[in-house]
């Protein structure tokens, strides 16, 4: 009989794994301590985290909350603890985070802000979360442009519905003219040229008297102005752009800023695509001139240098002015992502669309977009992140951004000289809402994902 | 030479009786010329389709015969000469391009579906957005060109999900689902693992059996004995020899064709 051949004769039952490969045991020891220079390293790692925690966790938590200015924390923490060093003094948040959140927005008139935030998930909702939401809330989607900025300024409810009426009636003429792309693209540039006529516009305080309205309508700027609270019905107090500020003024920048420089960018990155020499030159100079330039040179150019350019007395409102740089610096860095995105489609699926005839459009739309969009959905998202970040940089030119009311809270003499508490709370807030955003684009990424590809 | 024509040969009986080439033309090409910068890859094309014509065109990498029929829906566009299509000629007015796309089939060596939609999506998005058919009436004609296919089972499924020559089978589904009078294929059996490019070439087969004019790029000469009425010989951008595929594979006239066959065949 040869080594070679062998019979078995009994089968052997399953037996347990051996306990130092499973569990918990298992798990550190191929983790953490799989050998001793990882043991070692280990150990001081976790030294290292003990270390910063306890200073971080002692600062936060052995802090005070009830106190109406930095002396009385300090007289606190004294009489405490004996000393004034190593404590959180959470008092001024306790005392300011209204201010934080609303800016100097009229108190009596916080529901507007809460109700436009509220409003903002249900419009965002079918957006986001198409397969879970009812698809009529996109009613809601479609109405947010022209409620928000009536629920944020105030006045009457005639100039969102003329607003909403004139889109309507561009998208029907451009589409008569020349199909459903046009139809939108007049309808949304109509949209935008009516908002800066209201916000041109007598009525809003900052911009009394001048305003782009009067300049380019004259006659119909006149009987917008006549409209008063006594005439007009639904008319909601006007809110002055200077008492905007805090977290409300982030948002409502970032969120107008992402969601116009996402379509901006798609057709800029088409353009720049584009066999048409002329508008593919324009989109290229467009892009790499803003990509070229600090936004805080842009917001400059919005807070100051735009009234030399324009018509004499126009003034137009700043936060409309910096929305609408914002939204031209996001659009550019947007487009340069979405072309990377459309780089990486094989020309086939063009050659696909075309030889089923579909025309450009609806080859953009049903079959470009959808994958190019989808390749691109972590630099999309990085960049709605770095942009609603970037909207802090608004305190350079005097608007009260969360950084700018920090600002202006220690300039007041109770709260002089305190720091990391306030940047501690904005920095929390911002994380929460980009973290939110970063978790969104993950699970976003999970979903759309498709076997083998 | 013989083993490897017999290789992907069709063993069962073609029914021949709708395989009629009526008088009608389908495709008229005249002094058609094309380059790719200063490379002049088309010279003096003259090539007249008929209605139920099964067209086998054949040649070295780098002939022209690829961009010869994607000349034919526009995907590539030439400069001069004439392209008649169902009577419509290609010009750059984006409304013939349209109309002839939508008259004319394609499927590629690399099928081109799109992956981010099910096969039968695949299957309905033209009809519906392009020949504005309802939904449900489009789904009804996809189900029934992948039952044609043999392919309905994978309705639901993504392309990624599918052999290739399955894919195949679904492009040649989704150009059918748009009811063209003319197919093209490029090269549609180039990237597929051998066993797969049987189940593609009865899918042609069957489509030649129910007289569809059909013009095709290929290197599968079982295929073009048994099913082409007629094989082009491209070589350099030109027409070098074209003849029914009995007399072209026996009797070759010109050198460059003997070369080529024996190339192809004699291993």
């Amino acid at each position: 009989m040869s080594d070679a051949s062998f019979v078995r004769t009994e089968m052997l039952s399953e037996q347990d794994p051996p306990p130092t490969s499973v569990g918990v045991i298992g798990w550190l020891r191929a983790n953490l301590f799989s050998n001793w220079w990882n043991a070692i390293l280990t150990v001081l790692c976790l030294a290292a985290i003990w270390y910063v925690l306890s200073g971080l966790l002692g600062w936060t938590l052995r802090s005070v909350w009830n106190a109406g200015s930095l002396n009385e924390c300090r007289d606190v923490m004294i009489a405490n603890w004996g000393s004034t060093h190593g404590h959180a003094c959470w008092g001024v948040i306790n005392d300011r985070w209204l201010q934080l959140l609303f800016g100097f927005y009229p108190p009596e008139l916080y529901y507007r802000p809460i109700l436009a935030m509220l409003l903002l998930f249900a419009a965002l909702a079918p957006v986001l979360f198409a397969d879970k939401v009812p698809p009529k809330l996109l009613y809601v989607t479609a109405a947010y442009p022209f409620l928000m900025p009536w629920l944020m300024w105030g006045g009457s409810i005639w100039t969102p519905i003329g607003v909403a009426a004139g889109f309507v009636v561009a998208y029907l003429v451009g589409r008569k003219l020349g199909g459903t792309a046009s139809g939108l693209v007049l309808g949304i540039l109509s949209a935008v040229v009516w908002w800066m006529l209201w916000f041109g516009l007598p009525g809003q305080a900052e911009t009394f008297d001048s305003g782009v309205g009067r300049v380019l309508v004259a006659g119909l700027g006149e009987n917008l102005a006549s409209i008063s609270p006594d005439t007009a019905p639904f008319w909601l107090e006007t809110v002055e752009s200077r008492k905007f500020g805090g977290f409300m003024l982030s948002v409502l920048i970032g969120v107008v800023a992402i969601g116009c420089s996402l379509p901006l960018g798609i057709l800029l990155a088409l353009g720049r695509q584009s066999n048409m020499l002329i508008v593919k030159a324009i989109c290229v100079g467009f892009i790499e001139f803003i990509r070229g330039v600090p936004l805080i040179t842009l917001l400059f150019v919005a807070s100051t240098l735009l009234n030399i350019f324009l018509p004499p007395g126009t003034n137009f409102d700043i936060i409309l002015r910096v929305m609408i740089m914002v939204t031209l610096f996001a659009a550019a860095y947007m487009a340069e992502v979405i072309r990377g995105g459309l780089a990486g489609l094989p020309t086939g699926q063009y050659e696909g669309a075309d030889s089923l005839g579909l025309n450009y459009w609806q080859a953009q739309r049903l079959i470009i977009m959808p994958q190019a969009l989808k390749i691109s959905i972590p630099g999309i998202v990085s960049t709605f992140i770095g942009i609603f970040k970037d909207t802090t940089l608004v305190s350079i030119i005097a608007l009260l951004d969360p950084l700018g009311l920090s600002n202006s809270i220690r300039a007041d003499t109770d709260w002089n000289g305190i720091y990391w508490e306030l940047f501690a709370f904005i920095a929390l807030m911002f994380f929460i809402a980009c973290f939110g955003m970063s978790r969104y684009s993950m699970y976003l990424e999970r979903k759309l994902k498709t076997e083998n590809d | 030479m013989a083993e490897s024509m017999h290789d992907t040969m069709v063993e069962r009986e073609i029914d021949r009786r709708k395989m009629q080439v009526s008088e009608e033309v389908a495709i008229q090409i005249t002094g058609m010329n094309k380059w790719f910068g200063m490379f002049h890859v088309l010279r003096d094309i003259d090539l007249t389709v008929h209605k139920g014509e099964r067209i086998v065109i054949c040649g070295p990498s780098g002939s022209g015969k690829s961009t010869l029929i994607r000349c034919i829906n526009r995907l590539e566009e030439h400069q001069t000469g004439q392209i008649v299509v169902e009577g419509t000629e290609l010009t750059s007015d984006l409304k013939n391009i349209d109309k002839i796309r939508s008259e004319v089939g394609m499927c590629f060596q690399h099928f081109n579906l799109f992956p981010h939609l099910t096969i039968l999506e695949n299957c309905t998005l033209a009809p519906i957005w392009v020949r504005k058919i309802p939904k449900r009436e489009a789904e009804e004609t996809a189900m029934h060109f992948l039952e044609k296919v043999k392919i309905p089972e994978q309705a639901e499924k993504y392309p990624g999900q599918l052999s290739g020559g399955q894919q195949q089978r679904v492009a040649i589904a989704r150009s059918l689902c748009m009811r063209p009078r003319i197919m093209l294929f490029d090269e549609p059996t180039s990237a597929l693992d051998p066993e797969m490019i049987k189940e593609v070439l009865d899918t042609m087969i069957e489509l030649a059996e129910e007289g569809m004019t059909m013009l095709c790029v290929t290197h599968e000469m079982g295929f073009a004995r048994q099913v082409a009425n007629r094989v082009i010989f491209m070589d350099d951008g030109q027409i070098v020899e074209q003849n029914e595929p009995e007399e072209f594979f026996k009797n070759p006239k010109s050198d460059r064709t003997k070369l080529f066959l024996s190339q192809i065949l004699g291993h």
